[in-house]
């Protein structure tokens, strides 16, 4: 697992970035990047991860994110960063 | 590097505006699987399409979780079995032996279709040609994932109009066979002109005898997205930022098609080969080409200018996509079905839309006249004059051209018939009740076209 994508989209709340933090740090997995807006009382955040060291196949990493998200009312997708790259650089 | 307003477009496109990556198709050769015995052509090519395409599903469904983006379907297309069929087969019912072999495989693999059951009678039909063409109408009704297509036509040959005749009557025959399905054999079998050797898309892809032993071809989509962005920056603007507009979202959407394309021909240890940038419809809400034609301008689609509209948004995708995979090929095209087309069913209902309107279209983007449900007492001539029509557009115009018409057992005109899935349905539509069949009777060629003096 390499360069991943995970988007995290949903009404802002307390604690979003610290629940998915702790994830990413049980599971060995090296944050590079974060940016976040709150638009509308809607929040939106990316994260730019490195999942070299994570034991867990990709599948079931995006399983348990989405499944995290639920518990919070968000949605939380993980997706590997060429499809951002291949259609919005030349 | 990727910022966070890039990867919210990406994923608003593929959540909320239907994007999606159409199919990915297993191109196989079965010229390798010829035996003169019948039941040693079958087991040859269960065999290689067991052994081929065993992790095609599997794969598809793995890049479409990693990528996040719904891989829609995964399918086959097989060398034109008049070809494999051609030592073994001695009667129209040793061909349906091969369908029905084609379609276990199909289900046992978890493809939804398989395509290829087919005939390239551009110039004359064999005998093997000829005896597949005629089995069409029994291999439909007995198989479920099998497409078939029948190339009467080309640019470089003009038609065979002893193989339009027959077919006029073969779809006449199709439907009947399955008139207790709303003739649904009817939707899987297209007629074509100039048919290309690597298209993915269902019904007419078939692995031309051009292509090498097994390839994949990846069909891209996409109409909401390009509706979307349209709605949202262009209306009230110009021409030239229209195109601008519509060749940018159709560069992003084929992108995707070749990422997808390239890890499934890593990942499988097959060539890539090509990507057929299409805006292909579905039948689910805002998934339309119709969509497009209102949001550049139309009332309806069908009204003055629209096939100018038409015209523009299949060139601007064209030329976006092209920028964006150095291989593309098959259809490659704005698509047109009317039942898969949830804003061409608005229009056929609102009076808006007919076939010969449908028929012009048909000049400026891919393919022809598409899923269109006719009348089930429609003549097998005036069926055949329908394909002489479309075929002759695609002769004349070196473009690919198809007829994919239903004419519904026991259905007249402002019926409606349901297909289910991406099939969607259909408004019953209206057909000429003038005859051709004087036309139509006459046998031999209608010869290619010159080229030179165009006017």
């Amino acid at each position: 697992m390499k360069k991943v994508i995970i988007t995290v989209v949903g009404k802002d709340t307390v604690g979003i970035i610290a629940k998915t933090s702790a994830y990413l740090a049980k599971n060995g997995i090296n944050i590079l990047d974060i940016s976040q807006t709150v638009v509308g009382g809607y929040f939106n955040m990316m994260m730019i991860v490195d999942g070299a060291a994570c034991r867990k196949p990709f599948d079931k990493v995006g399983a348990e994110l989405a499944k995290l998200g639920t518990d919070i009312g968000l949605r939380i997708r993980c997706q590997k960063s060429e499809i951002f790259e291949k259609m919005h650089r030349v | 590097m990727i910022n966070l307003a890039e990867v919210l477009e990406t994923n608003k496109m593929i959540l909320e505006e239907n994007l999606d990556v159409r199919t990915i198709t297993l191109g196989l050769s079965l010229l390798d699987c010829i035996d003169a015995s019948l039941a040693k052509t079958c087991d040859n090519v269960s065999e290689k399409l067991l052994r081929y395409a065993k992790d095609l599903v599997k794969t598809g469904d793995e890049i479409g979780r990693e990528f996040g983006v719904p891989i829609v379907n995964k399918r086959i297309s097989l060398t034109p079995m008049s070809l494999v069929g051609a030592a073994c087969c001695r009667k129209p019912k040793d061909f349906v032996r091969l369908a029905k072999t084609l379609d276990r495989a199909a289900k046992r693999l978890g493809v939804n279709f398989i395509g290829g059951y087919s005939a390239v009678v551009s110039k004359g039909m064999t005998r093997a040609d000829e005896l597949l063409i005629r089995s069409i109408p029994e291999a439909m009704a007995t198989t479920e994932h099998l497409c078939a297509s029948v190339n009467v036509g080309s640019t470089k040959t003009g038609l065979d109009m002893d193989a339009v005749r027959l077919m006029g009557e073969i779809v006449k025959e199709t439907a009947a066979k399955t008139a207790d399905r709303d003739s649904i054999g009817c939707a899987k079998l297209v007629v074509l002109c100039n048919a290309p050797d690597d298209n993915p898309f269902m019904a007419g892809a078939f692995h031309g005898v051009t292509e090498g032993d097994a390839v994949i071809n990846v069909g891209v989509s996409g109409p909401g997205v390009v509706n979307h962005v349209l709605r949202h920056s262009c209306r009230g603007e110009s021409f030239e930022v229209l195109c601008e507009t519509v060749k940018k979202t159709a560069f992003k959407i084929t992108r995707v098609g070749q990422l997808v394309a390239q890890e499934a021909s890593r990942r499988l240890g097959v060539p890539f080969g090509i990507i057929d940038l299409s805006l292909a419809p579905t039948p689910a809400v805002g998934d339309s080409v119709a969509d497009i034609l209102k949001e550049i301008g139309l009332e309806q689609p069908g009204a003055p200018g629209t096939t100018a509209a038409l015209a523009l948004l299949n060139d601007q995708v064209k030329k976006g996509g092209v920028m964006a995979s150095s291989y593309v090929g098959g259809l490659s095209g704005a698509f047109i079905p009317v039942s898969e087309d949830q804003g061409m069913i608005d229009a056929v209902n609102a009076g808006a839309l007919t076939i010969e309107k449908l028929e012009a279209m048909t000049c400026v983007c891919s393919v022809g006249l598409d899923m269109i449900a006719i009348p089930g007492d429609t003549p097998a001539s005036s069926i055949a004059g329908i394909i002489a029509d479309e075929a002759a557009i695609g002769m004349v115009n070196q473009k690919t051209t198809a007829v994919r018409v239903i004419p519904v057992a026991g259905k007249k005109v402002g019926d409606t018939v349901e297909f289910g899935g991406l099939l969607g349905h259909a408004p019953v539509m209206r057909v000429s009740p003038f005859s051709c069949e004087a036309f139509i009777a006459r046998t031999g060629r209608i010869p290619a076209p010159i080229h030179s003096f165009k006017n």
